[in-house]
Protein backbone atom coordinates (compact mmCIF):
# COMPACT_ATOMS: atom_id res chain seq x y z
CA UNK A 1 0.00 0.00 0.00
CA UNK A 2 1.23 3.30 -0.88
CA UNK A 3 -0.33 6.50 0.90
CA UNK A 4 0.47 9.74 1.63
CA UNK A 5 -0.85 9.25 5.18
CA UNK A 6 1.13 9.22 8.66
CA UNK A 7 -0.49 6.51 10.68
CA UNK A 8 -3.77 4.32 9.32
CA UNK A 9 -5.05 5.25 12.59
CA UNK A 10 -4.98 9.16 11.74
CA UNK A 11 -6.09 9.42 8.29
CA UNK A 12 -9.87 10.56 9.21
CA UNK A 13 -8.85 12.48 12.25
CA UNK A 14 -5.37 14.35 10.79
CA UNK A 15 -7.44 14.92 7.33
CA UNK A 16 -10.42 16.82 9.46
CA UNK A 17 -7.72 18.84 11.46
CA UNK A 18 -6.52 19.76 7.36
CA UNK A 19 -10.15 20.93 6.54
CA UNK A 20 -10.57 22.87 10.00
CA UNK A 21 -6.97 24.45 9.26
CA UNK A 22 -8.26 25.69 5.79
CA UNK A 23 -11.37 26.58 6.23
CA UNK A 24 -12.18 28.04 9.41
CA UNK A 25 -13.78 31.24 7.91
CA UNK A 26 -16.42 28.38 6.83
CA UNK A 27 -16.42 25.53 9.01
CA UNK A 28 -15.00 24.52 12.93
CA UNK A 29 -14.52 20.57 13.25
CA UNK A 30 -15.58 19.22 16.69
CA UNK A 31 -13.47 15.90 17.68
CA UNK A 32 -14.91 13.38 20.07
CA UNK A 33 -17.93 13.07 18.91
CA UNK A 34 -16.36 13.83 15.56
CA UNK A 35 -18.59 16.57 13.16
CA UNK A 36 -17.93 19.32 11.05
CA UNK A 37 -20.37 22.45 11.41
CA UNK A 38 -20.93 25.92 10.38
CA UNK A 39 -18.74 28.43 11.59
CA UNK A 40 -22.13 30.34 12.15
CA UNK A 41 -24.30 27.52 13.80
CA UNK A 42 -26.76 27.48 15.15
CA UNK A 43 -28.93 29.96 13.32
CA UNK A 44 -31.70 30.91 14.05
CA UNK A 45 -34.92 29.94 13.07
CA UNK A 46 -33.22 27.93 10.17
CA UNK A 47 -33.77 24.54 9.38
CA UNK A 48 -30.65 22.47 10.33
CA UNK A 49 -29.51 20.22 7.43
CA UNK A 50 -27.39 17.44 8.36
CA UNK A 51 -25.79 14.18 6.59
CA UNK A 52 -23.11 11.82 7.48
CA UNK A 53 -21.40 8.81 6.13
CA UNK A 54 -18.25 6.70 5.82
CA UNK A 55 -15.18 8.95 5.06
CA UNK A 56 -13.17 8.03 1.72
CA UNK A 57 -16.18 10.05 -0.49
CA UNK A 58 -14.24 13.74 0.16
CA UNK A 59 -15.36 16.22 -0.55
CA UNK A 60 -18.86 14.50 0.46
CA UNK A 61 -19.83 15.35 3.09
CA UNK A 62 -17.70 17.76 5.22
CA UNK A 63 -16.57 19.53 1.83
CA UNK A 64 -20.60 20.85 1.89
CA UNK A 65 -20.77 22.63 4.94
CA UNK A 66 -21.04 26.16 4.88
CA UNK A 67 -23.81 28.68 3.82
CA UNK A 68 -26.44 27.56 1.31
CA UNK A 69 -25.70 23.72 2.14
CA UNK A 70 -25.05 21.26 4.79
CA UNK A 71 -25.28 22.52 8.41
CA UNK A 72 -23.03 19.82 9.93
CA UNK A 73 -21.70 17.06 8.66
CA UNK A 74 -20.54 13.42 10.78
CA UNK A 75 -17.97 11.65 8.99
CA UNK A 76 -17.71 7.89 10.29
CA UNK A 77 -14.53 5.80 9.61
CA UNK A 78 -13.40 4.84 6.48
CA UNK A 79 -16.73 3.57 3.99
CA UNK A 80 -18.11 2.95 8.01
CA UNK A 81 -21.00 4.93 8.65
CA UNK A 82 -20.93 7.15 11.60
CA UNK A 83 -21.90 6.61 15.13
CA UNK A 84 -25.50 7.70 16.59
CA UNK A 85 -23.54 9.97 19.01
CA UNK A 86 -22.04 12.37 16.39
CA UNK A 87 -25.30 12.47 15.15
CA UNK A 88 -27.05 13.87 18.17
CA UNK A 89 -24.42 16.17 18.73
CA UNK A 90 -24.34 17.48 15.65
CA UNK A 91 -28.15 17.72 15.31
CA UNK A 92 -27.91 19.74 18.82
CA UNK A 93 -24.98 22.23 17.34
CA UNK A 94 -26.94 23.14 14.63
CA UNK A 95 -30.81 23.17 16.45
CA UNK A 96 -31.63 26.67 15.42
CA UNK A 97 -35.47 25.79 16.87
CA UNK A 98 -36.48 25.12 13.66
CA UNK A 99 -35.90 21.34 13.11
CA UNK A 100 -33.35 19.60 12.00
CA UNK A 101 -33.10 17.31 8.73
CA UNK A 102 -31.19 14.32 8.44
CA UNK A 103 -29.94 13.89 4.99
CA UNK A 104 -29.43 10.16 5.05
CA UNK A 105 -27.70 7.71 2.20
CA UNK A 106 -29.74 4.27 1.81
CA UNK A 107 -27.11 1.90 3.96
CA UNK A 108 -28.34 -0.43 6.32
CA UNK A 109 -25.68 0.85 8.45
CA UNK A 110 -26.24 4.19 8.20
CA UNK A 111 -29.67 4.11 8.10
CA UNK A 112 -29.60 2.18 11.80
CA UNK A 113 -27.04 4.68 13.25
CA UNK A 114 -29.37 7.55 11.91
CA UNK A 115 -32.47 6.58 12.93
CA UNK A 116 -31.03 5.84 16.53
CA UNK A 117 -29.92 9.45 16.66
CA UNK A 118 -33.22 10.82 15.45
CA UNK A 119 -34.94 8.79 18.38
CA UNK A 120 -32.36 10.26 20.69
CA UNK A 121 -32.92 14.18 19.35
CA UNK A 122 -36.45 13.76 19.74
CA UNK A 123 -36.13 12.34 23.18
CA UNK A 124 -34.51 15.53 23.90
CA UNK A 125 -37.45 17.98 22.14
CA UNK A 126 -35.68 18.67 18.82
CA UNK A 127 -37.89 17.79 15.93
CA UNK A 128 -36.32 15.61 13.17
CA UNK A 129 -37.01 14.39 9.91
CA UNK A 130 -34.91 12.59 7.79
CA UNK A 131 -34.93 11.80 3.84
CA UNK A 132 -32.99 8.24 2.34
CA UNK A 133 -31.48 8.96 -0.41
CA UNK A 134 -31.69 6.05 -3.09
CA UNK A 135 -30.66 7.14 -6.14
CA UNK A 136 -28.59 3.82 -7.98
CA UNK A 137 -30.08 2.25 -10.86
CA UNK A 138 -27.44 -0.25 -10.23
CA UNK A 139 -29.28 -2.24 -7.92
CA UNK A 140 -32.52 -3.99 -7.97
CA UNK A 141 -34.95 -2.10 -5.95
CA UNK A 142 -36.86 -4.98 -4.18
CA UNK A 143 -37.34 -6.88 -1.01
CA UNK A 144 -34.42 -9.30 -1.82
CA UNK A 145 -32.46 -6.31 -1.46
CA UNK A 146 -31.42 -3.52 0.79
CA UNK A 147 -33.14 -1.68 -1.37
CA UNK A 148 -30.70 0.86 -3.84
CA UNK A 149 -28.44 2.82 -2.50
CA UNK A 150 -27.96 6.23 -2.00
CA UNK A 151 -25.09 7.57 -4.51
CA UNK A 152 -24.51 10.63 -6.55
CA UNK A 153 -28.26 12.35 -6.22
CA UNK A 154 -26.71 12.92 -2.56
CA UNK A 155 -24.75 15.76 -3.27
CA UNK A 156 -27.52 17.25 -5.31
CA UNK A 157 -30.05 17.06 -2.75
CA UNK A 158 -27.68 18.53 0.07
CA UNK A 159 -27.06 21.40 -2.68
CA UNK A 160 -30.76 21.85 -2.89
CA UNK A 161 -32.39 21.31 -0.02
CA UNK A 162 -29.13 23.59 2.05
CA UNK A 163 -30.47 26.85 -0.50
CA UNK A 164 -34.20 25.67 0.22
CA UNK A 165 -33.56 26.33 4.28
CA UNK A 166 -30.99 29.28 3.70
CA UNK A 167 -34.07 30.91 1.78
CA UNK A 168 -36.34 29.79 4.99
CA UNK A 169 -38.04 26.75 4.46
CA UNK A 170 -39.62 24.81 7.02
CA UNK A 171 -38.81 21.28 8.23
CA UNK A 172 -41.99 20.11 6.15
CA UNK A 173 -41.19 22.44 2.99
CA UNK A 174 -37.86 20.89 3.09
CA UNK A 175 -38.73 17.09 3.34
CA UNK A 176 -40.64 17.70 0.43
CA UNK A 177 -38.05 19.46 -1.82
CA UNK A 178 -35.53 16.77 -0.47
CA UNK A 179 -37.98 13.65 -1.47
CA UNK A 180 -38.48 15.36 -4.60
CA UNK A 181 -35.01 15.75 -5.34
CA UNK A 182 -34.63 12.01 -4.33
CA UNK A 183 -37.67 10.69 -6.66
CA UNK A 184 -35.99 12.65 -9.76
CA UNK A 185 -32.73 11.85 -9.98
CA UNK A 186 -31.03 8.26 -10.85
CA UNK A 187 -27.56 7.55 -10.80
CA UNK A 188 -24.90 4.04 -11.89
CA UNK A 189 -21.08 3.90 -11.10
CA UNK A 190 -18.41 2.14 -12.92
CA UNK A 191 -14.93 0.99 -11.90
CA UNK A 192 -11.94 0.88 -13.63
CA UNK A 193 -9.78 -0.48 -10.08
CA UNK A 194 -10.73 -0.91 -6.73
CA UNK A 195 -9.76 0.85 -4.22
CA UNK A 196 -7.21 0.40 -0.49
CA UNK A 197 -9.16 1.14 2.72
CA UNK A 198 -6.01 2.19 4.67
CA UNK A 199 -7.11 -0.01 7.89
CA UNK A 200 -6.39 -2.99 5.50
CA UNK A 201 -3.68 -2.17 3.04
CA UNK A 202 -4.85 -4.34 0.30
CA UNK A 203 -7.37 -3.71 -2.99
CA UNK A 204 -11.28 -4.38 -1.97
CA UNK A 205 -11.62 -6.60 -4.77
CA UNK A 206 -8.96 -7.44 -8.06
CA UNK A 207 -9.88 -6.26 -11.52
CA UNK A 208 -7.62 -7.45 -14.35
CA UNK A 209 -6.14 -5.57 -16.39
CA UNK A 210 -8.94 -5.66 -19.31
CA UNK A 211 -11.89 -5.94 -16.84
CA UNK A 212 -14.29 -2.84 -15.26
CA UNK A 213 -16.58 -3.91 -12.76
CA UNK A 214 -20.30 -1.97 -14.25
CA UNK A 215 -22.79 -0.93 -11.14
CA UNK A 216 -20.09 -0.46 -8.36
CA UNK A 217 -21.16 0.95 -5.12
CA UNK A 218 -19.17 3.93 -2.98
CA UNK A 219 -17.14 1.92 -1.19
CA UNK A 220 -15.27 -0.27 -3.05
CA UNK A 221 -17.20 -2.91 -3.04
CA UNK A 222 -17.78 -4.75 -6.01
CA UNK A 223 -20.79 -3.89 -8.77
CA UNK A 224 -23.24 -6.25 -10.30
CA UNK A 225 -21.59 -7.25 -13.04
CA UNK A 226 -17.68 -7.66 -14.35
CA UNK A 227 -16.79 -7.04 -18.23
CA UNK A 228 -14.34 -6.55 -20.68
CA UNK A 229 -13.45 -3.05 -20.77
CA UNK A 230 -15.17 -1.07 -23.30
CA UNK A 231 -14.61 2.41 -24.87
CA UNK A 232 -16.12 5.02 -23.27
CA UNK A 233 -18.75 5.50 -25.66
CA UNK A 234 -20.15 2.27 -25.06
CA UNK A 235 -19.68 2.38 -21.23
CA UNK A 236 -21.37 5.43 -21.16
CA UNK A 237 -24.44 4.07 -23.81
CA UNK A 238 -24.72 0.90 -20.88
CA UNK A 239 -24.92 3.61 -18.06
CA UNK A 240 -26.78 6.21 -19.65
CA UNK A 241 -29.52 3.64 -20.50
CA UNK A 242 -30.16 1.95 -17.21
CA UNK A 243 -30.58 5.70 -15.93
CA UNK A 244 -32.83 6.98 -19.00
CA UNK A 245 -35.23 4.00 -18.72
CA UNK A 246 -35.41 3.51 -15.00
CA UNK A 247 -37.24 7.25 -13.98
CA UNK A 248 -37.62 6.96 -17.18
CA UNK A 249 -36.74 10.26 -18.55
CA UNK A 250 -38.55 11.54 -21.87
CA UNK A 251 -37.58 13.60 -24.58
CA UNK A 252 -38.33 17.34 -23.54
CA UNK A 253 -36.73 16.83 -19.75
CA UNK A 254 -34.77 19.63 -18.26
CA UNK A 255 -31.67 17.61 -16.52
CA UNK A 256 -29.49 18.15 -14.34
CA UNK A 257 -25.99 16.12 -15.50
CA UNK A 258 -23.69 14.99 -13.29
CA UNK A 259 -20.81 13.22 -13.91
CA UNK A 260 -18.54 12.46 -11.22
CA UNK A 261 -15.30 11.24 -10.86
CA UNK A 262 -14.44 8.26 -8.25
CA UNK A 263 -11.31 9.84 -6.98
CA UNK A 264 -8.40 8.17 -9.12
CA UNK A 265 -10.03 9.40 -12.89
CA UNK A 266 -8.70 12.66 -14.32
CA UNK A 267 -10.77 15.28 -15.50
CA UNK A 268 -9.71 14.49 -19.16
CA UNK A 269 -11.77 11.57 -18.90
CA UNK A 270 -14.65 12.98 -17.38
CA UNK A 271 -14.98 15.25 -20.06
CA UNK A 272 -14.83 12.27 -22.30
CA UNK A 273 -17.71 10.88 -20.30
CA UNK A 274 -19.37 13.98 -20.39
CA UNK A 275 -19.30 14.67 -24.25
CA UNK A 276 -20.81 11.08 -24.90
CA UNK A 277 -23.48 11.62 -22.16
CA UNK A 278 -24.50 14.86 -24.09
CA UNK A 279 -24.85 13.53 -27.27
CA UNK A 280 -26.88 10.50 -25.89
CA UNK A 281 -29.35 12.67 -24.31
CA UNK A 282 -29.51 15.65 -27.68
CA UNK A 283 -30.63 12.54 -29.44
CA UNK A 284 -33.27 11.79 -27.08
CA UNK A 285 -34.69 15.12 -26.73
CA UNK A 286 -33.45 15.51 -23.35
CA UNK A 287 -31.66 19.55 -22.64
CA UNK A 288 -28.93 19.43 -20.04
CA UNK A 289 -29.83 22.83 -18.40
CA UNK A 290 -27.29 22.32 -15.47
CA UNK A 291 -24.22 19.92 -14.95
CA UNK A 292 -21.85 19.30 -12.60
CA UNK A 293 -18.36 17.42 -13.39
CA UNK A 294 -15.51 17.03 -11.19
CA UNK A 295 -14.66 14.67 -8.24
CA UNK A 296 -17.78 14.84 -5.40
CA UNK A 297 -18.35 12.10 -3.92
CA UNK A 298 -15.32 9.52 -4.73
CA UNK A 299 -13.74 6.19 -3.38
CA UNK A 300 -10.81 6.76 -2.11
CA UNK A 301 -8.39 6.26 -5.57
CA UNK A 302 -10.91 4.21 -7.20
CA UNK A 303 -10.55 4.92 -10.80
CA UNK A 304 -14.39 4.98 -12.25
CA UNK A 305 -16.56 7.73 -13.01
CA UNK A 306 -20.87 7.81 -11.61
CA UNK A 307 -23.98 9.18 -13.78
CA UNK A 308 -26.49 10.93 -12.21
CA UNK A 309 -29.52 12.78 -14.04
CA UNK A 310 -31.75 14.85 -11.97
CA UNK A 311 -34.69 15.74 -13.71
CA UNK A 312 -35.41 19.54 -12.80
CA UNK A 313 -38.43 22.03 -12.71
CA UNK A 314 -38.53 25.54 -11.87
CA UNK A 315 -38.38 24.91 -8.50
CA UNK A 316 -35.38 22.77 -8.17
CA UNK A 317 -33.56 25.21 -11.08
CA UNK A 318 -33.74 28.43 -8.75
CA UNK A 319 -32.64 26.25 -5.79
CA UNK A 320 -29.43 24.93 -8.00
CA UNK A 321 -28.62 28.50 -8.99
CA UNK A 322 -29.09 29.78 -5.68
CA UNK A 323 -25.51 30.83 -3.96
CA UNK A 324 -23.38 28.35 -2.06
CA UNK A 325 -20.69 28.88 -0.45
CA UNK A 326 -18.82 25.73 1.00
CA UNK A 327 -14.91 24.18 0.96
CA UNK A 328 -15.75 22.23 -2.29
CA UNK A 329 -18.65 23.93 -3.77
CA UNK A 330 -18.89 27.88 -4.70
CA UNK A 331 -21.25 29.87 -6.33
CA UNK A 332 -22.94 33.27 -6.19
CA UNK A 333 -21.17 33.71 -2.62
CA UNK B 1 -24.60 -23.43 37.68
CA UNK B 2 -24.47 -19.81 38.50
CA UNK B 3 -22.95 -17.16 35.73
CA UNK B 4 -21.43 -13.98 38.14
CA UNK B 5 -20.24 -10.70 36.77
CA UNK B 6 -16.84 -12.08 36.75
CA UNK B 7 -17.66 -14.53 34.36
CA UNK B 8 -19.65 -12.17 31.79
CA UNK B 9 -16.64 -9.71 32.36
CA UNK B 10 -14.05 -12.56 31.10
CA UNK B 11 -16.62 -13.57 28.46
CA UNK B 12 -16.25 -10.14 26.72
CA UNK B 13 -12.75 -10.13 27.33
CA UNK B 14 -12.46 -13.31 25.51
CA UNK B 15 -14.87 -11.27 22.52
CA UNK B 16 -12.60 -8.93 22.54
CA UNK B 17 -9.38 -11.13 21.90
CA UNK B 18 -10.92 -13.16 19.50
CA UNK B 19 -12.18 -10.21 17.49
CA UNK B 20 -8.63 -8.81 17.27
CA UNK B 21 -7.09 -12.38 16.27
CA UNK B 22 -10.30 -12.85 13.99
CA UNK B 23 -9.54 -9.14 12.77
CA UNK B 24 -8.33 -9.84 9.04
CA UNK B 25 -10.32 -12.79 8.62
CA UNK B 26 -13.74 -11.10 9.41
CA UNK B 27 -12.44 -8.25 7.25
CA UNK B 28 -11.77 -10.50 4.78
CA UNK B 29 -15.22 -12.14 4.25
CA UNK B 30 -16.99 -8.70 4.44
CA UNK B 31 -14.40 -7.67 1.42
CA UNK B 32 -15.64 -10.52 -0.66
CA UNK B 33 -19.47 -9.83 -0.15
CA UNK B 34 -19.11 -5.87 1.73
CA UNK B 35 -16.52 -3.20 2.46
CA UNK B 36 -14.01 -4.62 4.32
CA UNK B 37 -14.60 -3.43 7.87
CA UNK B 38 -16.56 -5.65 9.65
CA UNK B 39 -13.19 -7.01 11.86
CA UNK B 40 -11.57 -3.90 12.07
CA UNK B 41 -15.34 -2.47 13.52
CA UNK B 42 -15.71 -4.84 15.83
CA UNK B 43 -11.32 -5.49 16.68
CA UNK B 44 -11.95 -1.34 17.92
CA UNK B 45 -15.44 -1.50 19.14
CA UNK B 46 -14.69 -4.56 22.04
CA UNK B 47 -11.50 -3.28 22.61
CA UNK B 48 -13.29 0.19 23.51
CA UNK B 49 -16.06 -2.27 25.67
CA UNK B 50 -13.25 -3.78 27.96
CA UNK B 51 -11.28 -0.09 28.67
CA UNK B 52 -14.93 0.42 30.07
CA UNK B 53 -15.23 -2.76 32.25
CA UNK B 54 -13.00 -1.72 35.02
CA UNK B 55 -15.82 1.13 35.97
CA UNK B 56 -18.71 -1.19 35.69
CA UNK B 57 -16.38 -4.43 37.44
CA UNK B 58 -18.49 -4.33 40.41
CA UNK B 59 -21.99 -3.53 39.35
CA UNK B 60 -24.68 -6.37 38.14
CA UNK B 61 -24.46 -8.27 35.21
CA UNK B 62 -27.80 -6.10 33.60
CA UNK B 63 -25.61 -2.84 34.25
CA UNK B 64 -22.29 -4.82 32.35
CA UNK B 65 -24.34 -5.74 29.43
CA UNK B 66 -25.91 -2.63 29.17
CA UNK B 67 -22.41 -0.42 29.23
CA UNK B 68 -21.32 -2.98 26.68
CA UNK B 69 -24.02 -2.16 24.45
CA UNK B 70 -24.06 1.32 24.81
CA UNK B 71 -20.25 1.14 24.01
CA UNK B 72 -20.55 -1.14 20.56
CA UNK B 73 -23.26 1.92 19.60
CA UNK B 74 -20.86 4.35 19.86
CA UNK B 75 -17.65 2.83 18.71
CA UNK B 76 -18.39 0.16 16.08
CA UNK B 77 -20.39 1.81 13.46
CA UNK B 78 -21.94 0.11 10.56
CA UNK B 79 -24.47 -2.29 10.52
CA UNK B 80 -22.94 -4.36 13.30
CA UNK B 81 -22.71 -1.02 15.91
CA UNK B 82 -26.33 -0.88 15.85
CA UNK B 83 -27.05 -4.56 15.65
CA UNK B 84 -24.78 -6.17 18.47
CA UNK B 85 -25.19 -3.00 20.67
CA UNK B 86 -29.42 -3.48 20.57
CA UNK B 87 -28.89 -7.45 21.34
CA UNK B 88 -26.30 -6.24 24.44
CA UNK B 89 -28.73 -3.79 25.46
CA UNK B 90 -32.09 -6.21 25.30
CA UNK B 91 -29.57 -9.03 27.00
CA UNK B 92 -29.52 -6.28 29.23
CA UNK B 93 -32.85 -5.72 30.02
CA UNK B 94 -33.55 -9.01 30.76
CA UNK B 95 -30.95 -9.11 33.56
CA UNK B 96 -31.31 -5.86 35.12
CA UNK B 97 -30.46 -5.82 38.63
CA UNK B 98 -29.39 -9.49 38.52
CA UNK B 99 -26.51 -10.55 39.97
CA UNK B 100 -26.16 -13.91 39.40
CA UNK B 101 -27.81 -15.57 35.91
CA UNK B 102 -29.37 -19.15 36.27
CA UNK B 103 -29.58 -20.74 32.63
CA UNK B 104 -33.56 -20.19 32.11
CA UNK B 105 -32.49 -16.36 32.82
CA UNK B 106 -29.37 -17.15 30.52
CA UNK B 107 -31.68 -18.20 27.68
CA UNK B 108 -34.25 -15.74 28.02
CA UNK B 109 -31.43 -12.67 27.54
CA UNK B 110 -30.57 -14.55 23.92
CA UNK B 111 -34.11 -14.83 23.30
CA UNK B 112 -34.13 -11.55 23.78
CA UNK B 113 -31.02 -10.24 22.02
CA UNK B 114 -31.62 -12.78 19.13
CA UNK B 115 -35.25 -10.48 18.54
CA UNK B 116 -33.27 -7.47 19.18
CA UNK B 117 -31.18 -7.88 16.09
CA UNK B 118 -34.33 -9.04 13.66
CA UNK B 119 -36.02 -5.80 14.58
CA UNK B 120 -33.48 -3.58 14.29
CA UNK B 121 -32.10 -4.85 11.23
CA UNK B 122 -35.34 -5.80 9.93
CA UNK B 123 -34.70 -9.49 9.09
CA UNK B 124 -35.55 -12.94 9.31
CA UNK B 125 -33.33 -16.33 9.07
CA UNK B 126 -32.44 -17.03 5.45
CA UNK B 127 -31.50 -13.64 3.97
CA UNK B 128 -27.39 -14.37 4.79
CA UNK B 129 -26.92 -12.51 8.42
CA UNK B 130 -26.20 -12.84 12.20
CA UNK B 131 -29.56 -13.60 12.68
CA UNK B 132 -28.77 -17.43 10.32
CA UNK B 133 -26.47 -18.23 13.15
CA UNK B 134 -27.91 -16.68 16.29
CA UNK B 135 -31.34 -18.11 15.43
CA UNK B 136 -30.59 -22.12 15.39
CA UNK B 137 -28.61 -21.80 18.75
CA UNK B 138 -31.10 -19.93 20.14
CA UNK B 139 -33.87 -22.42 18.89
CA UNK B 140 -31.35 -25.61 20.72
CA UNK B 141 -31.63 -23.58 23.57
CA UNK B 142 -35.10 -23.32 23.44
CA UNK B 143 -36.45 -26.52 22.75
CA UNK B 144 -34.19 -27.92 25.95
CA UNK B 145 -35.75 -26.28 28.49
CA UNK B 146 -37.08 -28.25 30.99
CA UNK B 147 -35.63 -31.42 30.30
CA UNK B 148 -32.68 -33.05 32.55
CA UNK B 149 -30.33 -33.13 29.79
CA UNK B 150 -27.08 -31.09 31.32
CA UNK B 151 -26.94 -27.59 30.61
CA UNK B 152 -23.48 -27.93 29.54
CA UNK B 153 -24.65 -30.61 26.99
CA UNK B 154 -27.20 -28.33 25.70
CA UNK B 155 -25.06 -25.61 25.36
CA UNK B 156 -22.41 -27.56 23.14
CA UNK B 157 -25.23 -28.32 20.50
CA UNK B 158 -26.49 -25.09 20.62
CA UNK B 159 -22.63 -24.24 19.70
CA UNK B 160 -22.46 -26.65 17.06
CA UNK B 161 -26.13 -25.27 15.36
CA UNK B 162 -24.96 -21.65 15.43
CA UNK B 163 -21.25 -23.09 13.60
CA UNK B 164 -23.92 -24.92 11.45
CA UNK B 165 -25.48 -21.71 10.62
CA UNK B 166 -22.43 -19.68 9.91
CA UNK B 167 -21.83 -22.34 7.68
CA UNK B 168 -25.51 -22.84 6.05
CA UNK B 169 -24.68 -18.66 4.94
CA UNK B 170 -22.43 -19.75 2.42
CA UNK B 171 -24.68 -21.20 -0.75
CA UNK B 172 -27.47 -18.34 0.71
CA UNK B 173 -28.36 -15.18 -1.77
CA UNK B 174 -28.27 -12.19 0.19
CA UNK B 175 -30.87 -9.89 0.86
CA UNK B 176 -30.31 -7.50 3.59
CA UNK B 177 -27.15 -5.20 4.32
CA UNK B 178 -24.40 -4.24 1.71
CA UNK B 179 -24.44 -8.14 0.42
CA UNK B 180 -26.93 -7.83 -1.11
CA UNK B 181 -26.30 -5.13 -3.86
CA UNK B 182 -24.14 -8.43 -5.41
CA UNK B 183 -27.56 -10.39 -5.85
CA UNK B 184 -26.39 -14.04 -7.26
CA UNK B 185 -22.74 -13.29 -6.68
CA UNK B 186 -22.99 -12.69 -2.72
CA UNK B 187 -23.71 -17.19 -3.03
CA UNK B 188 -20.66 -19.14 -2.16
CA UNK B 189 -19.21 -16.71 0.46
CA UNK B 190 -20.26 -17.19 4.42
CA UNK B 191 -21.25 -14.15 6.01
CA UNK B 192 -18.83 -12.05 7.76
CA UNK B 193 -21.87 -11.06 10.32
CA UNK B 194 -22.58 -14.98 11.33
CA UNK B 195 -18.78 -15.29 11.40
CA UNK B 196 -18.31 -12.95 14.10
CA UNK B 197 -21.81 -14.31 16.02
CA UNK B 198 -20.15 -17.97 15.76
CA UNK B 199 -17.24 -16.31 17.71
CA UNK B 200 -19.41 -14.65 20.59
CA UNK B 201 -21.08 -17.84 20.63
CA UNK B 202 -17.50 -19.71 21.26
CA UNK B 203 -17.12 -17.23 24.07
CA UNK B 204 -20.42 -17.66 25.52
CA UNK B 205 -19.88 -21.51 25.84
CA UNK B 206 -16.09 -20.68 27.25
CA UNK B 207 -17.61 -18.84 30.21
CA UNK B 208 -20.26 -21.37 30.48
CA UNK B 209 -17.48 -24.72 30.62
CA UNK B 210 -15.99 -21.92 33.09
CA UNK B 211 -18.76 -21.82 35.41
CA UNK B 212 -19.77 -25.28 35.82
CA UNK B 213 -15.90 -26.54 36.39
CA UNK B 214 -16.09 -24.12 38.70
CA UNK B 215 -19.49 -25.03 40.27
CA UNK B 216 -17.73 -28.65 40.49
CA UNK B 217 -14.99 -27.42 42.41
CA UNK B 218 -17.28 -25.53 45.25
CA UNK B 219 -19.80 -28.76 45.15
Amino acid sequence: MKKLINTVEDVVKESLEGMAAAHADLIAVHYDPDFVVRADAPIAGKVGIISGGGSGHEPMHGGFVGKGMLDAACPGAIFTSPVPDQMLEATKAVNGGAGVLHIVKNYTGDVMNFELAAELAQAEGIEVAAVIVNDDVAVKDSTWTAGRRGVGTTVLMEKIVGAAAEGGANLAECTRIATKVNDHGRSMGMALTSCIVPANGKPTFDLGENEMEIGVGIHGEPGRTRMELKSAREIVEIMAEAILTDLPFASGDNVLAFVNGMGGTPLIELYIVYNELAKICAAKGITIARHLIGDYITSLEMAGASITLLKLDDELTRLWDAPVHTPALRWGA
Amino acid sequence: MLITAGHIIRFLERVAYTMHTQREELTQLDANIGDADHGTNLDRGFAAVVSKLPTVADKDVGTILKTTGMTLISTVGGASGPLYGTAFIRAAGVLAGVETVNPEQLVAALEAALEGVQTRGKAQRGEKTMIDAIAPGVDVLKAAQGTDEPFLAVAERALAAVEAGMQATIPMLATKGRASYLGERSIGFQDPGATSSFYIAQALFAMLQEAVAQAEVVS
